[in-house]
């Protein structure tokens, strides 16, 4: 692997800046001339717009301009969109409501945009924005997405009648019923996935800069896609043309899906730019991005799973609301559907499966993907079956899961995915033996002596990331492909600049990418700088998320590299008048095989750019570009096991230990990978014991800072035991699964499955909080 | 309007602000220096930590008007030339941060919280100090790693210094 090479390491090249406070951060951007906005919000979760007055507001000091929906609309500015179709099981298209940008008729969540101020100074902004006069009429809201389906219930779109957005199968019905008829066993449960904030530490920000020399508009946003944020914006919302709107996400402080989507901010900015004649900033207060960050989960869902005399599962049904909000984000309608059914095979070879899923519209903010997307909600389903069925029948729990693992591949599920690797007993032998599982008993039994209630869980997870094969995805109603394109421009010195599609929002890849990169090439990685996140520097891409900057990303970077050293041996043969066939590319040079004739790689750099003795008929230069579109999801799968102590009297839970055994196939830089497990999992475990998004009845959201919204901090966590096995995933030339997501979909039903282990009742929620599983343990003693 | 002048990074600095300007706004907006981040509107997050007068400070929680006077030192003042702090050092050594919006606050922190144990740190100790500082990337497990080796690298390297002044006396 070489110092620097795969499978090394080492230390990330971007630290430098981060560390010395010299990273370059959207609210860090100044742009001469430029003002500060302020955005008036909806105080209500739904009503009806009567009258909105700026008069005063534009008489505060320092404001430059208040604009309303009413002018967005003339100005034909388009509605934002959700980018997939989905089709209700009666072939019926979803029924999307209307989202303005800045809303002009009604309000339908508590922070929906109304109007922006344009002032001087942020506080002068947020002055002047107090002071609009926004006359509305109260309408009743519903929060709760089955209230929301009753009759009677508020009728939040015109277009979806009941608020029912679509009513979605997949799978086979019968079946699955005529396997639940066959059943020795039936298990069934209700189960709830909570609502969560994303909660990036810096906070969605934009800056809107119109030109009007050029005519021309810039946005530098904190963005996982640019690129996809440029082509919704021209092609949907009608901000400018492409080639007329340049989209920069410098360094992004953390995503986990929340900055995929294009909200009415950054829309509202750039068109307030040019309305007002200066460049804009405006940048969300945390309780902004508690109210309007696009939220994650939030499923309620019944699960029966049928199993046969030995315990082998027969089918799977499996019921799911899933609340969409007040709006369909982005990619709202792909998360509860394709993100989430597909998985519900879960480790196991389960013959029959039907899921039925209605979405579902309320008045809360838009709900949307959250690290996992999806397969959280999934695995979590598939994980508290498995545990609750095997001590209902009184078997371990990880006998019960080796006796339906999956164990030949490939491996076609009921549910679309077609498992191309995996060794699911490989990571679950590694786990146990890691949580030292075999002497678990005796660790409980002395807790008990101490008064404290001992449970361990298991969860054995899969996810389909590396998202995803283009034709596959526009079949299944995505608007866009989900390929990704890499350039090398290898300069005439030597030097290597790499232009990725990908964008790092704390992954690592101007380290990841150029490790790669010296992988093949045989240079130092110091020689090597990933540019990203600027669409007027990188060709079009996809972006990151679904962990697919590794397998689509660097397979794209891998394909260009492929090209760049075919070229490199045909210009190296012809200076050593050598055979090309006999050409390798190692240690920084071009060599002949066998031999110790060489060329370093800058002399064969500096040949391409004279192009004074080039092959004839050769083209000058030494730059290529490649695009990659993967041939099939990746499979990254493993085991979780989780310890947990509950303290009877108090309610509170603390995790002992948490080991993960990930299977993410080939991996490029070991020390980074286990950051991003180690992220995943904190966030998992804060869903599954402190964090909530709640709304009380009129829509006002109760937890809207840190104050009240629980995030795990330091004192709240373990140190992790992480390691990693490996199955190459055979769908790309680098054998790569990703790693970004696994934390955070394993994790919460291994803390569940432990923690009613410990207090020996199946009935608790998350998050469990101390407050919960003291009323739990309660419940069950009177029981 | 208040009259500010204060020292940051061994630069004096000041100016007429409005009254309501917070610390971290005047060090980001009227001296320049954005590596103190604003992450919160309710002082939990500690993205804006910097050392007014030797000690940690949440710059959110503090008017620039009352830090007047003062000596601030931030992210952008703590390594020495190109050598880096130590924490720092220990934070890229220990794969300490991700997304590097936290960072600075963590690291200025984790500066404090070595200084104020000299007879050194332990986890619980450090994830209990840690309180004040939120990060969503790294589950905090490196972070922890690195402030622990962070102590005992200037632990070590003060303890190089006196012998080397005591042979010297």
């Amino acid at each position: 692997m070489g110092i620097e090479g795969v499978g090394a390491r080492v230390a990330r090249k971007e630290d430098k800046r981060f560390i010395t406070g010299a990273g370059r951060y959207v609210d860090d951007m100044v742009v001469p001339g430029m003002k500060h906005a302020a955005f008036v919000r909806s105080p209500y979760a739904h009503a009806q717009i009567k009258k909105i007055d700026v008069k005063a507001a534009q008489a505060m000091p320092g404001v430059i301009g208040v604009l309303t929906g009413k002018e967005i609309k003339a100005d034909g500015i388009g509605n934002l969109i959700c980018g997939w179709m989905i089709h209700s099981k009666d072939g019926t298209p979803m029924k999307m409501g209307a989202w303005s940008p800045l809303a002009f008729d009604k309000v339908r969540y508590v922070g929906d945009a109304v109007a922006i101020v344009v002032a001087d100074t942020k506080g002068q902004a947020r002055d002047a924005a107090e002071a609009v006069e926004v006359t509305y009429k109260e309408l009743k809201s519903v929060t709760d997405a089955s209230k929301a389906m009753n009759k009677g219930a508020p009728q939040i779109h015109p277009e979806a009648e009941n608020n029912l957005i679509f009513d979605w199968d997949i799978g086979n019905a019968d079946e699955t019923e005529a396997a639940f008829k066959k059943a020795a066993h039936v298990v069934e449960m209700d189960i709830v996935n909570n609502r969560l904030v994303p909660n990036a530490m810096e906070p969605r920000a934009a800056l809107g800069h119109y030109d009007k020399a050029e005519d021309h508009y810039t946005c530098w946003t904190t963005s996982q896609n640019p690129h996809v944020a440029r082509l919704v914006m021209s092609a949907f919302y009608n901000v400018a043309p492409e080639n007329k709107l340049r989209v920069i996400a410098p360094d992004v402080g953390g995503g986990f899906g929340s900055k995929i989507y294009i909200y009415p901010e950054e829309i509202v900015c750039l068109w307030a730019s040019k309305k007002t004649g200066v460049p804009v900033k405006w940048v969300a207060d945390r309780t902004e991005s508690f109210l309007t960050d696009a939220h994650g989960r939030d499923h309620h869902s019944h699960c029966a799973m049928a199993f046969d005399k030995d315990y082998k599962i027969l089918g799977f049904k499996v019921e799911t609301k899933a609340n969409l909000g007040a709006y369909m984000s982005l990619f709202s309608s792909a998360t509860p559907t394709y993100l989430y059914a597909t998985l519900l095979s879960g480790q196991y070879d389960i013959p029959a499966i039907h899921a039925n899923v209605k979405a579902i519209y309320t008045n809360t903010a838009p709900v949307d993907a959250y690290r996992g997307a999806g397969r959280p909600e999934a695995a979590f389903n598939v994980e508290r079956m498995l545990e609750v069925s095997a001590r209902k029948f009184g078997i371990s729990p990880a006998e019960l899961r080796r006796r339906n693992f999956i164990t030949s591949f490939p491996h076609q599920t009921p549910v679309i995915m077609n498992y191309d690797a995996g060794d699911f007993g490989a990571s679950l032998d590694a786990a146990m033996k890691a949580a030292d599982y075999d002497g678990f008993e005796k660790r409980r039994q002395k807790a008990k002596k101490a008064g404290k209630l001992r449970g361990i869980g298991f969860s054995c997870y899969i996810e389909a990331c590396g998202i995803a094969p283009s034709a596959a995805v526009g079949s299944l109603g995505s608007g866009v492909g989900l390929w990704e394109s890499a350039e090398v421009r290898v300069n005439a010195v030597g030097t290597i600049e790499v232009l990725t599609g990908s964008h790092s929002h704390g992954q690592g890849h101007e380290t990841t990418f150029a490790q790669l990169v010296a992988q093949r090439l045989g240079v130092p990685i110091d020689q090597v700088s990933i540019v990203h996140g600027d669409t007027d520097k990188v060709q079009m891409g996809m972006g990151t998320y679904g962990s697919r900057s590794g397998a689509v990303g660097m397979s794209a970077l891998s394909k260009a590299l492929d090209k760049v050293e075919a070229k490199a041996r045909k210009i190296a043969a012809h200076l050593m008048e050598a055979d090309e066939s006999d050409i390798v590319i190692e240690n920084g040079a071009c060599k002949v095989a066998g031999t110790d004739k060489n060329v370093p790689w800058f002399q064969v750099a500096l040949a391409a750019y004279t192009a004074h003795n080039l092959p004839g008929g050769m083209e000058p230069g030494l730059k290529e570009t490649a695009f990659y579109d993967p041939a099939n999801f990746t499979f990254p799968a493993g085991c979780y096991i989780c310890e947990v102590e509950v303290d009877p009297e108090t309610g509170q839970t603390q995790v002992i230990q948490f080991v993960a055994a990930d299977d993410f196939g080939n991996i490029i830089n070991p020390m980074i990978v286990e950051g991003q497990v180690h992220g995943g999992v904190a966030q998992g475990i804060g869903q599954a014991l402190l964090e909530g998004a709640h709304y009380d009845d009129s829509g006002q959201l109760l937890t809207a800072s840190y104050m009240d919204y629980t995030m795990p901090r330091a004192d709240d966590l373990p140190s992790f035991q992480v390691s990693t096995t490996s199955t190459p995933s055979p769908s790309n030339p680098l054998g790569l699964k990703g790693c970004g997501e696994a934390g955070a979909i394993g994790s919460p039903p291994a803390v569940i499955n432990a923690i009613t282990d410990a207090i020996g009742t199946e009935d608790i929620t998350m998050p469990a909080t101390p407050q919960k599983v003291w009323a739990a343990l309660r419940a069950s003693a009177r029981n | 309007m208040s009259e500010v002048s204060l020292v940051v990074n061994g630069r004096r600095v000041g100016g007429t602000v409005e009254d309501r300007t917070l610390l971290v706004h005047f060090l980001r907006e009227h001296v320049g220096l954005t590596g103190t981040h604003v992450g919160c509107d309710t002082s939990q997050c500690g993205a804006c930590v910097v050392h007014v007068d030797g000690k940690a400070v949440k710059s959110c929680t503090m008017l620039a008007a009352q830090a007047s006077g003062s000596t601030v030192v931030t992210i952008e003042g703590l390594a020495d030339g190109a050598e880096l702090h130590p924490v720092q050092a220990a934070f890229k050594e220990h794969h300490g941060l991700q997304c590097g919006f936290c960072t600075p606050g963590m690291i200025m922190t984790a500066t404090d919280m070595i200084r104020r144990h000299p007879e050194g740190l332990d986890e619980a100790t450090v994830r209990e100090e840690l309180e004040g500082n939120i990060c969503r990337c790294t589950g905090y497990h490196n972070i922890v790693k690195a402030i622990l080796a962070a102590s005992k690298t200037m632990a070590r390297s003060k303890g190089k210094a006196a012998s080397k002044a005591k042979k010297a006396a």
